[in-house]
């Protein structure tokens, strides 16, 4: 009976372990494999020591999520703490406004603030003014907070729910005022959704060419557009370079923020 | 005071958020052929939707591959959650996990650019066109970035379940594969279920990994509204935005009035 037992459950993982191997290690050795040779399939160095000229886009991109991360992050905790300490029947319904835009698909978000900021948009047209808004940092920036925004929001206000009310009272009774308590207390106990928020927003939008070709107005290029010229154009070697930096950055980059949450709790929310 | 002041930033941030989708809304049904001024109300540019047959394929090659993947998706990964959980190893319970998540960390580019290479190396080896092997090549992808949700959602269900009941039911005599079936499924199910809904949503939604991997010849919705909106606009983009924001709205009120049914009618049910 043991031994049977072990034998299903051994096969159990087994189609996945497979599939995990198969396509998603498999896949991963190849990008290395493209980084680390030319067209004609020699290696070569060539392609990791050309990403110098790309370091400007890099910091371009870093800088631009950055920032809107940092505005997601002050927008979206006070938000997020509001609807928690609403009343139950009051959460659901906020919670169900801030799904629909999450989960309407990124492309129409993106191009429905376009529709509102272009140069004959619909603001410039109720104005009848003239501003010039695609184009410009701040609509890129615009664009990444508007369409990430709720991923930061709901993280944190499940971590926040979570807290034990009694928190609060020992907090206020022990003669914390009310911004002390959330300083003191509730912030760094919701600090493992802050952090989750924090990746959700920062992955995407540092990855993004969407919003930045249409935002952007193709004045300036971010990293994830760099690679998508590369898949366009075909210099698949060159994009795999960029690409496998990138990862490389992005894992080391959640495994110091993963460092600092308690592991599991707050992780993903759905 | 302080109760107006969080009504109004609430009020604030929820507006900002809605109004790009509301004016969108507003201007699928403009007369004129223009984004910018409304003219008056018409239905001609859900009309010339609806008679575009691109459209409709594409909405129908996105709910195959959604239904598809999905499907395939909650299969793995279901029988993944449950033999995670048997593995006594730590270390292998873990190196499991972190592989799985790799998916869901990276950035889609990267995962949409490694999924590319490698079905260009598999079309080499099997010498096919990439056209031929597109639809699997797709369907193969969107399971693969399911796979992560289903098992997210699946195994903290069987953790909190526990061996008690299956050991139950191979004592009275059940063989392995009944007492998985028959006992541990059923009380596993809510997050089988919203773990497939999750992949479901994830591949209707994903752009960036079927830009990468797809091919001409098969075109989803997220695919089609890239190439609408790469030219000039026209409303009918609008037009079938807006039915995609409504359906979703439809649903997520539906999938809402359901639950708090439920929960109303076993007080002692646990809320979720």
């Amino acid at each position: 009976m043991k031994k049977k037992r072990s034998v299903m459950h051994s096969i159990a993982a087994a189609p996945h372990i497979f599939w995990a191997i198969l396509f998603i290690i498999l896949p991963l050795i190849i990008v290395i494999y493209y980084a680390f040779t030319d067209d004609t399939g020699a290696f070569s160095f060539e392609n990791i020591l050309s990403l110098g000229e790309y370091v400007p886009i890099f910091v371009l991109s870093l800088e631009l999520s950055v920032i809107a991360t940092f505005v997601c992050l002050l927008i979206g905790y006070p938000l997020a703490y509001i609807m928690a300490k609403a009343k139950p029947e009051h959460q659901k319904i906020y919670v169900m406004l801030l799904m629909l835009p999450m989960w309407t698909n990124l492309l129409i978000r993106t191009y429905s603030i376009m529709a509102l900021l272009d140069d004959g948009g619909i603001i410039n047209s109720i104005l009848g003014t003239t501003m010039h808004i695609v184009g410009t940092k701040g609509a890129v920036i615009f664009g990444m907070v508007y369409d990430f925004l709720p991923y930061m929001v709901l993280p944190i206000y499940t971590c926040i729910s979570k807290i034990d009310k009694h928190m609060w009272e020992a907090a206020s009774d022990l003669g914390c005022s009310t911004v002390q308590v959330i300083t003191k207390v509730i912030f760094p106990l919701s600090m493992s959704g802050v952090i989750s928020g924090v990746t959700m927003v920062l992955v995407p939008s540092i990855s993004t060419f969407y919003i930045s070709q249409k935002l952007g107005g193709g004045t300036f290029e971010l990293i994830g557009d760099t690679i998508e010229r590369q898949f366009v154009t075909g210099a698949l070697n060159v994009g795999a370079a960029i690409s496998l930096v990138m990862m490389i950055l992005i894992l080391i980059s959640l495994g110091v923020m993963n460092k600092f949450s308690d592991s599991e709790e707050g992780g993903i929310i759905v | 005071m302080k109760k107006h002041l969080s009504h109004a930033y609430l009020f604030l941030v929820f507006g900002i958020l809605y109004i790009p989708i509301l004016t969108l809304i507003l201007f699928s049904f403009n007369s004129a052929n223009s984004t910018a001024s409304f003219e008056g109300f018409s239905l001609r540019w859900y009309i010339e939707l609806f008679n575009s047959p691109d459209a409709f394929e594409a909405l129908r090659n996105s709910l195959i591959l959604a239904t598809l993947s999905s499907l395939i998706a909650t299969v793995i990964g279901t029988a993944a959650a449950e033999g995670i959980y048997k593995m006594r190893s730590k270390l292998s319970k873990a190196a499991v996990t972190s592989v799985t998540n790799i998916p869901m960390m990276n950035p889609d580019i990267v995962t949409g650019m490694s999924m590319m290479l490698f079905f260009v190396a598999v079309a080499g080896i099997l010498s096919l066109d990439y056209e031929d092997i597109g639809f699997a090549a797709m369907l193969i992808s969107h399971v693969t970035f399911g796979l992560p949700y289903v098992i997210l959602s699946v195994l903290p269900r069987i953790n909190e379940l526990g061996d008690s009941l299956s050991e139950a039911a191979l004592d009275l005599g059940c063989t392995p594969f009944q007492a998985f079936f028959k006992v541990k499924l059923p009380n596993i199910m809510p997050g089988v279920i919203s773990g497939m809904i999750m992949a479901f949503t994830m591949s209707l939604d994903d752009f960036v990994i079927s830009y990468f991997v797809g091919s001409s010849n098969f075109q989803t919705l997220p695919l089609l509204i890239y190439s609408m909106t790469k030219k000039k606009v026209t409303p009918d983009m609008y037009a079938l935005s807006t039915l995609i924001v409504i359906t979703i709205f439809v649903m997520l009120v539906i999938s809402n009035v359901k639950s708090s049914k439920r929960i109303n009618a076993k007080p002692g049910g646990k809320k979720r």
